[in-house]
């Protein structure tokens, strides 16, 4: 090995010797890498085979369960939240179908209750028209049978002004009740 | 000032373990990089996932990162029976990355730019599916050199290239590796040295001439950079190829 050296020093493009020819070339060298390749490369395998690859796959595999774990519970979630909106739909349609029942409801409870009133009220004003009427016509008797008494009154003095003679009362009133029917 | 290539290759011993026989065994700045690589992985995906953390951080990011790359190339190339070299294959692409990318750190030594390394993981490969080849599919694995569906009086010549093919696979798939990184690297230092030697040599004029070849430096790291990456990806996919050959005979 010491001959290598002079590679350095001697300008010698093509060695001549088998010793310190090409370096990967040099079969004296070979036994000694070969056992340090052995050593490391065994010594690899071990390292590789019993701790780092089962060590990568676990921290693989843990994510992968991590990451479809999540992707489950967000399933799980977005399916609770679609039946609660499902669910708050319907509530929300009942809801309004009942608002509308009790409106309907009581529309017509009020129209009823109105109509009622407006026909015991209507009911009052006829009696109190058909009264009214009946007094009228009570009064407009009365009046008349005044006004007669009065016409046959006059009609008997004035017949005694003009003629001096005192009619007889019942040819006087029959005369007044002609004139006043026709 | 001289340019040489070839001295970042060496192999320095810097002590001695023991030895085999008559040869020397020797941890070498080689073994050096080789232990550093597994330092810096074994950091990476032991270190990085000690967050344990459901959103990765930055360094959790690339653990986990290489951890899905490589595993969904072996499950596209190799199926998923292919999972069971998981650690192997792993193993593999992240010592040849990993120990690539350093080996561009300038004063560095690149580990895959020697061919007894290489070719000692693809031997390893090569074995690993003769062996469970035979193991798991017995006398049927040896249908991958009957392709279905040749004529007849082509076969033995068909037959011939593929067992030709199968046992040149350790030789193409360590040669590939090796040479890429070797070539890579002594472009890079020709490059580089053409900066300084100009320099020298030219005084003024050589300094700002060597602008060039320093832009050329700096695109062949970027190049250097995704060659490091691309061999380990290729030695893990071929490795996974011939896995399946392994797992699924009979083309």
């Amino acid at each position: 090995m010491a001959e290598k050296s002079h590679g350095t020093g001697a300008h010698t493009g093509a060695d001549g010797g088998h010793g310190g020819g090409f370096p990967p070339f040099e079969s004296s060298t070979f036994a000694s890498q070969l056992v340090s390749l052995v050593i490391a490369f065994v010594a690899l395998y071990v390292i590789v085979s019993r701790i780092a690859l089962p060590r990568v796959e676990s921290v693989i595999d843990a994510r992968q369960n991590a990451i479809e774990g999540d992707l489950a519970a967000a399933q799980k979630l977005k399916d609770e939240s679609d039946a609660a909106l499902k669910a708050y739909e319907a509530e929300l349609a009942s809801a309004r179908s009942r608002a509308q029942a009790i409106g309907n409801e009581t529309r017509e409870k009020l129209n009823a209750a109105a109509e009622a009133e407006r026909k015991t009220l209507e009911d009052q004003l006829a009696t109190k028209l058909a009264a009214a009427e009946k007094q009228i016509a009570a009064t407009r008797e009365a009046a008349m049978s005044n006004v007669r008494g009065i016409a046959a009154d006059a009609a008997g003095a004035i017949v005694q002004r003009l003629t001096g003679v005192l009619p007889d009362k019942k040819t006087v009133s029959k005369a007044v009740d002609a004139s006043l029917k026709g | 000032m001289k340019i040489d290539p070839i001295h970042q290759f060496n192999i320095e011993p810097l002590f001695t373990i023991g030895h085999i026989g008559n040869q020397t065994i020797a941890f070498t700045n080689s073994s050096l990089y080789m232990f550093l690589s597994v330092a810096v992985i074994s950091l990476l995906m032991i270190g990085g996932m000690a967050g344990r953390q459901l959103v990765p951080g930055r360094l959790q990011s690339i653990a986990e990162i290489s951890y899905e790359f490589v595993a969904s190339t072996i499950r596209s190339t190799a199926g998923a029976e292919g999972m069971k070299f998981f650690p192997l294959i792993f193993s593999l692409f992240m010592f040849i990355c990993i120990s690539n990318l350093i080996g561009i750190i300038p004063y560095t030594f690149t580990v895959s730019s020697h061919i007894i390394v290489t070719a000692a993981l693809a031997f390893l490969v090569f074995f690993t599916v003769l062996i469970y080849g035979i193991y798991k599919n017995g006398f049927k694995f040896f249908k991958i050199f009957v392709p279905s569906g040749v004529p007849i009086y082509i076969l033995p010549l068909v037959m011939f290239i593929e067992i030709l093919s199968f046992f040149l696979r350790p030789v193409s798939h360590s040669v590939r590796l090796f040479a890429n990184m070797l070539a890579g690297h002594i472009a890079l230092k020709v490059f580089a040295g053409f900066v300084a030697m100009l320099g020298v040599s030219l005084g003024a004029v050589g300094w700002i001439g060597g602008v060039l070849p320093l832009a050329l430096t700096v695109a062949l790291t970027a190049l250097e950079l995704l060659v490091a990456f691309l061999q380990a990806y290729v030695f893990a996919i071929l490795t996974c190829i011939y896995l399946n050959d392994a797992i699924h005979p009979g083309h």
